[in-house]
């Protein structure tokens, strides 16, 4: 009987070691530890043995189905690796293929281009303030120093609705909003649409976008509107962005300017962007004149101010190398999707 | 601006991009420099002595030209030359503009040693020279032979032109920029020296203004026995590079004052004025004038005419009149150098269409004290270049001399409003380096204005002057260090505005920007009714077209456009937003300003695209922006397919409307693919939204859940059945889904199956089966009871 257990468990090492799926180490299983495997079967015979051999046959019976267990076991964790490692090999994907796409929108550029613009403005302490695009005469000119006779108001070509009432062609209207009902100290910014009567081309539009910023306070300096433009100009452009400011014109402001900045696409060498002057010019400005603190209902002898101007279609096509402004307004996706 | 002509005034030697430079960084801005005769050598005066025809050629000529030093046989293509003209002759191994060198060759068969040039090979505009010298060789008056052309012509220059902006008309002129000049570079600026010899004879002529509100000033001068003929070629060169066009001695040495003094004149031919008597007046209603252009013009009471005692002979500051214009019998001619309110000639000038120099320069309002100079330049120029004699006696209008404007400012305040530290006496220098006279009177300077600057009228006005001289570029920077700290913020409706264009965006959405005119058409291609209020659009009144002549009171047909547009360049795709505003007039015409209404506008088509992919960006919104209890009910717009638009209301409010585009309103745009859209109230929606959300507790027992199938009327809304299931359900429902909506084979024709599934749940404690049975049981008899659904 000793000799049939040695037997058993030499059969059973040889069946599996040789084995090499999970299927035949369960079946082995069946065939030598089950209820009906051969194991029980040679151990039935258990009863013909003399009492003393029993418990001498029982133990090694017990540590031949313990090595066959451990066995089997050994070998089905072995196996199972295996497999799995077989797997994993099989399972290999081409990591080049594309992704699964999810669908998201772009926000148009000018968008874009406005939303780093208030980002900058908000964290030097302006809010913004809107107004009508729809306008009266009197804050689109009047009220800005322009009255009927001015001869800057031959330079804007302006949409009438009726002989007082107009499309605003400037956002500075917007200022004499903001002074007429707030009290200094102001610091707004005021983005928006505006129109003039210029018929569509690759720079020009009758409708366009502007932003305004204006300033008022007690001891508010020409440094003060150069200080915050640098700053506004650096943060947007870049750090290494020079500036340059040249005397200007506008019935509103006095002294007025307007600002170059160092031409952020050669960086002031000169290219076809800049005109090959290395400049580019950015945004009109100034000291807001007297009479327009007056007529707002500000004591210029107290306060000053300075405000500023810039079209944001202008700096998109700038900053994205748009060559022509009607490729803002067309909405094409192909165009959309790149920003 | 000719920079050789500017040497007269200034003495400088900086060349012409420095003071290109210095001039932009002082206020007057330079456009462009354009440089003439850089390229040009070994060109030099020729005479032609001998022309004959090209033995070899019909289009040739071959001539001998006399250069001075030698005569040279060239071969020419023109036509316009004859035996005795001067001309500009190439001689071998000369340079041209662009680059062209001259070599002697052969020409069919004839020796050519150098070339006769045309203007234009000379680098000048042709268009502007007359007909004698066009179109050919640019024919001379008679230089000395063999002078360098470069010498003859003054060639060599660089013109500078400027923006000026339109409060400095003084700049439109050479003593206006030398002056600038003069204080940019700290340089002495000199008036031209201007003495005229009078005769004894007494002047003839007569100036009466009538209408003394629109001419303020008038001078005249008669000069007698003019010769009529061209003007010295200096002269005629000058006026070539500013742009006008040479004449006659007399009308260019008006347009020369006009350059050098930025005072308009005019001549009129003295014999052809109605006893010798000029009038300043009103037109008359219908009046008629032939103006130097030919054409006739229709006046009206608002424009300034000059008259004799007959007839209008000009069209103040405008252009004159043919009956009195300069020809080649003129022999006295009067000079007029007036001033005329600016408006008024820019009002005319608009008005009939017709835009000169002149009037271009008098709508900026020019100064009254430079007419006399002006008037008295031109006697000069006319007296030495035309042959006249200028007779005794200026005559002067000047019904109300202009008062000196004299300004007292304050250093300290200038000093604190730039933010500079400039002392008193450096602000004196710059201010007298621009002809401005200042007295320090204490702590303050009294500064009297010069005539020719009406721009500066405050003390803003002398701390420009004084900045744009110091350099806007030398004031220091700084950071609002004297202001009050203020918040930087976005208001609770901006950062609304924001979420809403942040849920469209990652709803798939793509942001577009459309222009804000419409016309009828528009409206008519969506089917908006005739009588629908958004027809009731406000109207421009210059439109710059009937297609763009109302603002748009609807988004729609601009989301449309945007579609084909994409649908015919093949984008498959097309998932679009945008936020804009409509304009709706409260009355027509508009005594107020209309309500500017923000609204989102909405446009979709592709393959995964249907009425409910679109409903689900709405609910996205709706949902992000904390809206509750939106119903859709079915909409009524003609624009829309009537069986698949939704009406959106909360309460008694309309949000908006949205759904599948009407299929006669596709054909109009020639899409032929479904295209889904709407418009939503950005007003409204951000009026109603709430945004400060508050945790819910996560439930602690379990929820029960239950399905359910029931058998309705095929068009029973789906709503319909949820509101009976939440109704009867109360407290206890914790979520209603829909699942299921089924037609087809199985389910009775006009009927359709729809599922959903129940989850009942308690807060305070776990459910029993039992309970839940008696309450889905309820739901199963209510459904049954009010809309006869059947249970599968
Ligand atoms: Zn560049």
């Amino acid at each position: 009987m000793e000799e049939l257990l040695r037997k058993l468990y030499e059969d059973a090492q040889k069946e599996i070691l040789s084995a090499d799926s999970l299927q035949q180490i369960e079946n082995l299983r069946v065939k030598y530890l089950g209820k009906k495997g051969e194991l029980t079967q040679i151990l039935r015979g258990m009863g013909s043995l003399k009492p003393e051999e029993r418990p001498v046959i029982g133990q090694i019976a017990n540590e031949v189905r313990e090595k066959i267990e451990g066995l089997l076991t050994e070998t089905k964790n072995k196996i199972a690796q295996l497999e799995k490692e077989k797997r994993i090999k099989s399972e290999y994907i081409d990591i080049t293929m594309p992704g699964k796409p999810y669908e998201y929108g772009h926000k148009h550029p000018m968008t874009q281009v406005l939303d780093e613009i208030k980002k900058i403005f908000l964290g030097l302490g302006f809010s913004i303030a809107e107004g009508p695009e729809i306008e009266f005469t009197y804050y689109n000119f009047e009220a800005l120093n322009t009255p009927e006779d001015h001869p800057a108001r031959d330079l804007q070509d302006t949409f009438y609705v009726t002989s007082d009432i107009l499309l605003r062609t400037q956002t500075s209207p917007v200022q004499v909003r903001t002074m007429e009902k707030n009290k200094p100290p102001i610091r707004v910014i005021s983005p928006g649409r505006v129109y003039r009567s210029d018929e569509i081309d690759a720079t020009h539009s009758p409708v366009f976008h502007q932003m305004e910023g204006l300033v008022v306070d007690e001891g508010i300096t020409m440094g003060d509107l150069k200080g915050v433009l640098n700053i506004f100009a650096k943060k947007f452009f870049g750090e290494d962005t020079q500036t340059k400011f040249r005397p200007h014109y506008f019935p509103f402001t006095e002294p007025s300017a307007e600002m170059d900045v160092s031409c952020f696409a050669c960086g002031g060498k000169g290219c076809r962007v800049c005109g090959y002057t290395g400049w580019i010019e950015i945004l009109g400005a100034g000291m807001v004149h007297p009479n327009v603190l007056r007529m707002s209902g500000i004591d210029p002898e107290k306060y000053s101010g300075f405000a500023f101007g810039l079209g944001i279609d202008r700096i998109t096509m700038l900053k994205y190398g748009i060559e022509d402004l009607r490729l803002l307004f067309e909405n094409d996706l192909r165009f959309i999707q790149q920003f | 601006m000719s920079l050789s002509w500017l040497k007269e005034f200034v003495d400088i030697d900086e060349d012409a991009k420095a003071i290109a430079e210095g001039l932009t960084m002082s206020g007057s801005k330079v456009e462009t420099i354009t440089s003439y005769g850089k390229e040009i050598s070994n060109v030099v005066v020729g005479k032609i002595i001998s022309l004959e025809k090209h033995p070899n050629a019909d289009k040739l000529l071959v001539g001998i030209v006399d250069v001075g030093t030698e005569k040279l046989q060239i071969v020419t293509g023109a036509q316009n030359i004859k035996v005795g003209d001067y001309i500009p002759v190439a001689l071998h191994g000369a340079t041209l503009p662009g680059g062209v060198k001259i070599k002697r060759g052969k020409l069919r068969g004839i020796e050519s040693n150098g070339m006769m040039c045309s203007a234009e090979e000379l680098g000048l505009d042709e268009s502007l020279l007359p007909e004698y010298q066009r179109n050919g060789i640019f024919i001379l008056p008679p230089f000395p032979l063999g002078m360098d052309i470069n010498e003859a012509l003054q060639l060599k220059d660089d013109v500078l032109e400027f923006e000026i902006t339109p409060n400095r008309p003084d700049c439109l002129s050479m003593v206006g920029i030398a002056r600038e000049v003069a204080a940019t570079f700290k340089k002495k600026f000199k008036m031209p020296v201007v003495e005229v010899n009078e005769s004894e004879e007494q002047n003839p002529a007569k100036v009466t203004i009538e209408a003394t509100d629109l001419c303020f000033r008038y001078v005249a001068r008669v000069v007698k026995n003019v010769k009529i003929g061209p003007s010295p070629m200096w002269m005629q060169m000058r006026l070539l590079k500013a742009g006008i066009r040479p004449i006659n001695n007399v009308v260019d040495v008006t347009n020369y004052v006009m350059l050098e003094l930025g005072q308009p004149l005019h001549a009129f031919d003295l014999d052809k004025v109605e006893n010798k008597h000029i009038i300043v007046r009103r037109a008359r209603e219908g009046e008629k004038l032939v103006t130097l252009d030919g054409k006739e013009r229709i006046l009206d009471s608002s424009m300034l005419v000059i008259a004799d005692e007959k007839e209008a002979i000009g069209l103040a500051g405008v252009m004159g009149g043919e009956n009195t214009e300069i020809t080649d019998t003129t022999v006295n001619i009067l000079i007029e150098s007036a001033n005329f309110k600016g408006s008024n000639i820019r009002h005319t000038s608009k008005k009939l269409g017709l835009r000169s120099e002149a009037s271009s320069r008098f709508e900026k309002g020019l100064d009254p004290e430079i007419t006399v100079l002006a008037c008295e330049r031109a006697a000069q120029l006319m007296e030495k270049y035309c042959g006249g004699t200028v007779l005794k006696g200026l005559v002067d209008e000047y019904p109300k001399p202009i008062e000196k404007t004299v300004l007292t400012v304050n250093p300290h305040r200038i000093n604190r409003f730039l933010g500079t530290d400039l002392p008193t006496s450096q602000m004196i220098e710059i201010l007298e380096s621009l002809e401005f006279k200042v007295v320090q009177k204490g702590d303050d300077l009294e500064v009297t204005v010069p005539h020719f600057r009406r721009d500066v009228t405050i003390e803003a006005d002398i701390a420009e002057e004084i900045a744009r001289l110091f350099g806007y570029n030398n004031i220091e920077d700084s950071l609002m260090k004297n202001a009050q700290t203020t918040l930087g913020a976005l208001t609770k409706e901006q950062r609304l505005e924001e979420k809403a264009r942040e849920v469209l965006l990652a709803c798939g959405l793509n942001e577009i920007v459309t222009m804000s005119f419409m016309g009828h058409k528009d409206l008519d291609k969506i089917n908006v009714p005739l009588d629908s209020p958004l027809r009731k659009a406000v109207k421009i009144i210059n439109p710059l077209g009937e297609d763009q002549s109302l603002m748009r009171t609807t988004l729609l047909p601009f989301i449309l456009n945007v579609a084909y547009t994409n649908y015919s360049r093949k984008v498959q795709d097309f998932k679009v937003f945008e936020i804009s505003k409509i304009f709706m007039p409260k009355e027509l015409p508009l005594k107020e300003l209309p309500q500017e209404i923000k609204t989102i506008a909405i446009g979709m088509y592709g393959k995964d695209v249907d009425f409910y992919s679109l409903k689900g960006v709405i609910e996205a919104l709706f949902e992000v922006m904390g809206i509750k209890g939106v119903e859709y009910v079915r909409a009524e717009d003609p624009s829309y397919h009537p069986g698949r638009s939704a009406k959106i209301l909360l309460g008694d409010e309309t949000l908006g409307i949205f759904g599948e585009i009407h299929p006669d309103v596709l054909e109009n745009y020639d899409i032929p693919v479904r295209v889904y859209g709407g418009e939503i109230n950005l007003d409204k929606v951000i009026q109603y939204a709430n945004v400060e959300n508050r945790y819910m507790p996560l439930p602690k027992y379990p929820a029960v859940e239950r399905d359910i199938a029931v058998l309705v009327d095929g068009d029973i809304f789906v709503k319909a059945v949820e509101k009976v299931i939440l109704e009867t359900g109360g407290k206890l429902i914790d979520k209603v889904e829909l699942f299921d909506v089924y037609k087809g084979p199985n389910i009775p024709e006009g009927k359709k199956s729809v599922a959903f599934s129940i989850w009942y749940r308690s807060y305070g404690r776990t459910l029993t089966d039992e309970e839940v049975n008696v309450i889905h049981n309820n739901i199963v008899e209510a459904l049954d009871k009010k809309l006869g659904a059947k249970l599968r």
